[in-house]
C-alpha cells in the first residue's frame, strides 16, 4: 500500500488506539490536518499549545491513557515546552508530534524553524527527528512505547514537512524491541524477602507512596498491604489517591505542606518503605534530618530514583504494583504476632498527633470567606468522587489538604514543574476521558489567567468543566513567602487589576456565578456543579490567609509553622 | 566525600544528536567531563564514547544510572577498580631553540614518541600513552618551552584474562 508520511501518521495514531488528539495547526502540518479531516479521530483543537499538552497531560492521568498533541513548527512547538516539561516532571505519558520545516531547509533559519529536539531534549523522556518517511512507522510506534513504559513520560516528534507528504509503501511495523531500553519490572525476590524482615520487626512503621503507585495503577495493592500490615500510610502531593482518604491509617500528605501527624510520624518512625516517590526537597525538608530514625525500603521502577537524595536500605527496583502485589503475598506468610496489641502504641500516639494539631481554620459567620471551607463544601458536595484538577499555589495545597481522594487518578495536580495555567487545559483534558465525571478545576485568581483562553475550548466542545476560583486578589502563596520571611513587603504579588470572572465566562458563552458571603459559598457550588454547562464560580476569599502547615525550606519537616 | 576520577566506558546508538544528549546530561546535572572521546566501533550503528568524569561514590552512581537512562546508550561500563588498559595521545607543539634541539630528541626517544613536524622554530612530537607517561612528559617539556598541545583524551579498554 502506498501512503503518504501524513497517511502513515494517521494509520499509526489509529493502530495505537489514539482516538482523541489535542492540536493546533499551521503552515508545515497541512497536510497532516487535511488527512486528518478524513479520518474519525477526534481533534480538540485548543487556544495554545500549552493548553493542548497540558490537556493531553490530564487526558492521560484521568484515563489512563497516553495524551497525544499535534502541532505546528517554530511558535507552535516552543509554546508545548512548558507542558511537556510539566508532563515530564510528573511522568505522564504524552506524545507531541510537532511539525519541522522542509528537510533541506534545516539549519538554514528558515521561517518558522527552530531546533525543537535540541530544545526539548532535556524535559522529554526521549525525542526523534524523522529524516526519512521510511523510518516514520518505526519510529511511532517506539515513541508510544517509550512513552507509556517503564517510568512513562513525555515523548516528541519532529516531522518535516516533506517527510510528511512523500509517498512510500507502506507495512505496520511490528512490536517494539530496544536492545537499550528494557525497564525492569518484576522486582528482585529476594530484596522483597528483605523487606518483609524489617516489616516483620519494625514497631514504627510507615509506608509513603508517591505518583509511582497511581502510574503503576498499585492503589488496590498498596491499601490491601497497608491493612493486612497495619501500616499507616503518607502520600506526596502525587501520589493523592493512591489510598483512601477515609481510612483510619491515613495520615494526610507529607512534606512543606503535610499533615502534622505525617510529618511527626516521618521523624518518629524506624521503617519507612516509599513507593513510587522521588524525594523531592518540597517532601523531605532538611534531608539529613528525613527519616533520620528509619531504615528506607525505597522501590521504584526507575533506578535513578533511587540514592538519588535520601541514603537508602533496601532499594528495589520495579513496577510499584508487582512489588506491592508480592509484599502483601509476604506479608501473608510473616509473623507479625499479636497485630493489633504491636501497632497500638504507634498507631495511638498518631491518633494524638492529629487530635493535638488537626487541619484546621476559623469560618467566621460574617465573612470572610475561608477558602478552606469553600474546598470542605466542594468535598462534601462531591462526596469526594468528583475528578479535581488544580492551578498552583495556595488553591493547589488548600486542595490537597481538604478534598480527601478515595481513589487513583482523580487528583490531576502540576506536581514537579508547579506549573501555573495547568489546571484549567488539564480539566478539559480529563473531562474528555471521563465525560460522565465531574470535572473542577480549583483555581487561583493568578493561576486562571494563564490559560483562560481555554474556556473558549471547553465551550466549542461542550465539555461542562467547573472552575472553582479562590479568588484572593493575591499571588497568594508568593504572598505568603513574602508575609513569612520578607517582612510582609508584598512586591508585585497584588493583583489588584483583575477581569470580573463572572462577566469573562458570560463573554466566553459559559456560565459565571459569584460568592461573596459565607452563606453564598454552598448555593452557589450546588448551583455551578449541577450545571450541565461550563460555569467559572467566583470565591471572593479572605485574601491573606495563609496554607498551614508549613515547613520553611530546608528546614527538617518535623519544625513546622503552625496555624 | 573523596572526589575520584573514573573512566567510564561506554557503547551508544551511532546516531545524530547523542553526543549531545550525553553531554546535556552531564552539564544539565553538574557532573564533570575530564575527558570525552567517542568513535565508531566495528558496527557502524554503534559508538564507542569514553568519559573521564570526577566525582565521589553517589555521584558517579547517579551518573551511571543516568547515563544507561538515556534511551540512546546501549551499555555503560565502569573501568575504574578494573583491569583494564589505558591510552591517550597527544600532540605537543615545543619552542625548539637551536640549544634545546638535542634535548628536546632525547626526551622524545626515552617516551618513545615520534617527531611528526619540524619547523623553522617548533618542533611537534606525537605521544601515546596513560595519563602518568603524559603527564611525566609535560612536566619535562615545560621548563624548554611548550606553544601548544591537543589532547585525544582517554580511550580504554578491559584486559582479557591471560
Ligand atoms: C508559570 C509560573 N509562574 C510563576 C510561578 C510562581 N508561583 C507559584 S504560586 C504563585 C501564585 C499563584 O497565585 P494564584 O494563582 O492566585 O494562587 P493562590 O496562591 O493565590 O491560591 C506563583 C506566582 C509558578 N508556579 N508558575
Ligand atoms: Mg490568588
Amino acid at each position: 500500500m502506498e501512503l503518504t508520511g501524513a497517511q502513515i501518521l494517521i494509520e499509526m495514531l489509529k493502530s495505537e488506539g489514539v482516538d482523541t488528539i489535542f492540536g493546533y495547526p499551521g503552515g508545515v502540518v497541512l497536510e497532516i490536518y487535511d488527512e486528518l479531516s478524513k479520518t474519525d479521530i477526534r481533534h480538540i483543537l485548543v487556544r495554545h499549545e500549552q493548553g493542548a499538552v497540558h490537556a493531553a497531560d490530564g487526558y492521560a492521568r484521568a484515563g489512563g491513557r497516553t495524551g497525544v498533541c499535534l502541532v505546528t513548527s517554530g511558535p507552535g512547538a516552543t509554546n508545548t515546552v512548558t507542558g511537556i516539561a510539566s508532563a515530564y516532571c510528573d511522568s505522564i505519558p504524552v506524545v507531541v508530534f510537532t511539525g519541522q520545516v522542509p528537510t533541506h531547509l534545516i539549519g538554514n533559519d528558515a521561517f518558522q524553524e527552530v531546533d525543537i529536539v535540541g530544545i526539548t531534549r532535556p524535559c522529554t523522556k526521549h525525542n526523534f527527528l524523522v529524516k526519512h518517511t521510511e523510518d516514520l512507522p518505526r519510529i511511532i510506534r517506539e515513541a508510544f512505547y517509550i512513552a507509556r513504559s517503564g517510568r512513562p513520560g513525555p515523548v516528541l516528534v519532529d516531522l518535516p514537512k516533506d517527510v510528511g507528504s512523500k509517498k512510500i509503501k507502506f507495512e505496520m511495523p511490528g512490536e517494539v524491541k530496544l536492545r537499550s531500553y528494557n525497564p525492569t519490572y518484576n522486582p528482585n525476590i529476594r530484596q522483597l524477602n528483605k523487606v518483609m524482615e524489617l516489616v516483620e520487626k519494625a514497631e514504627r512503621p510507615m509506608i509513603f507512596a508517591g505518583g509511582g503507585v497511581i502510574l503503576s495503577k498499585g492503589s488496590k495493592e498498596l491499601t490491601e498491604f497497608a491493612r493486612k500490615t497495619q501500616i499507616p500510610v503518607t502520600t506526596s502531593l502525587m501520589g493523592l489517591g493512591a489510598f483512601p482518604g477515609s481510612d483510619p491509617l491515613w495520615l494526610g500528605m507529607i512534606g512543606m505542606h503535610g499533615t502534622f501527624r505525617a510529618n511527626m510520624a516521618t521523624g518518629a518512625c524506624d521503617l519507612m518503605i516509599a513507593v513510587g516517590v522521588r524525594f523531592d526537597d518540597r517532601v523531605t525538608g532538611k534531608t539529613d534530618a528525613f527519616a533520620s530514625h528509619a531504615k528506607i525500603v525505597h522501590i521504584d521502577i526507575d533506578p535513578t530514583s533511587i540514592r538519588k537524595n535520601i541514603p537508602v536500605t533496601i532499594p528495589v527496583v520495579g513496577d510499584c504494583r508487582l512489588a506491592l502485589e508480592n509484599l502483601s503475598r509476604l506479608a501473608d506468610e510473616a509473623n507479625f504476632g499479636d497485630l493489633q496489641k504491636k501497632r497500638k502504641p504507634w498507631l495511638d500516639q498518631i491518633v494524638d498527633w492529629k487530635s493535638m494539631r488537626p487541619l484546621d481554620y476559623q469560618q467566621d459567620r460574617s465573612g470572610p470567606i475561608k477558602p478552606q471551607y469553600v474546598l470542605e463544601k466542594l468535598y462534601e458536595l462531591t462526596k469526594g468522587e468528583a475528578i479535581i484538577t488544580t492551578e498552583v499555589g495556595q488553591n493547589q495545597m488548600w486542595t490537597a489538604q481538604y478534598y480527601h481522594f478515595e481513589k487513583p487518578n482523580r487528583f490531576i495536580t502540576s506536581g514537579g514543574l508547579g506549573c501555573m495555567g495547568f489546571g484549567l487545559p488539564a480539566a478539559i483534558g480529563a473531562q474528555i476521558a471521563c465525560p460522565d465525571q465531574l470535572v473542577v478545576d480549583v483555581a487561583g485568581d493568578g493561576s486562571i489567567q494563564m490559560n483562560i483562553q481555554e474556556m473558549a475550548t471547553a465551550v466549542q466542545h461542550n465539555l461542562p468543566v467547573k472552575i472553582v476560583i479562590l479568588n484572593n486578589g493575591y499571588l497568594g502563596m508568593v504572598r505568603q513567602w513574602q508575609e513569612l520571611f520578607y517582612g510582609r513587603r508584598y512586591s508585585h504579588t497584588c493583583m489588584s487589576c483583575a477581569p470580573d470572572f463572572v462577566k469573562l465566562a458570560q463573554a466566553y458563552g459559559a456560565v459565571g456565578l459569584r460568592a461573596t458571603q459565607p452563606s453564598e459559598v454552598v448555593p452557589v457550588l450546588k448551583e455551578g456543579l449541577f450545571s450541565s454547562e461550563t460555569v467559572i464560580m467566583d470565591f471572593r476569599v479572605a485574601s491573606e490567609e495563609g496554607v498551614y502547615p508549613m515547613v520553611p525550606a530546608g528546614a527538617p519537616i518535623t519544625e513546622m509553622l503552625l496555624v | 566525600m573523596k572526589e575520584d576520577k573514573h573512566v567510564l566506558s561506554m557503547l551508544v546508538d551511532n546516531e545524530p544528536g547523542v553526543l549531545s544528549r550525553i553531554a546535556g546530561l552531564f552539564s544539565g546535572r553538574g557532573y564533570n567531563i575530564e575527558s570525552l572521546c567517542v568513535a565508531e566501533t566495528m558496527a557502524p550503528q554503534v559508538s564507542r564514547l569514553t568519559i573521564v568524569t570526577k566525582g565521589n561514590e553517589p555521584i558517579i552512581e547517579q551518573i551511571k544510572k543516568q547515563l544507561n537512562k538515556l534511551i540512546n546508550v546501549i551499555k555503560v561500563f565502569e573501568m575504574t577498580g578494573q583491569d583494564y588498559v589505558q591510552l591517550e595521545l597527544a600532540l605537543i607543539k615545543i619552542y625548539a631553540k637551536p640549544e634545546n634541539r638535542a634535548e628536546i630528541l632525547r626526551i622524545a626517544d626515552i617516551f618513545k614518541c615520534k617527531v611528526v613536524d619540524v619547523g623553522q622554530e617548533y618542533y611537534t612530537v606525537e605521544v601515546t600513552g596513560d595519563e602518568g607517561k603524559l603527564s611525566a612528559l609535560l612536566n619535562l617539556l615545560k621548563p624548554i618551552g611548550i606553544k601548544e598541545i591537543a589532547r585525544t583524551g582517554i580511550v580504554a579498554l578491559f584486559r582479557e584474562a591471560k
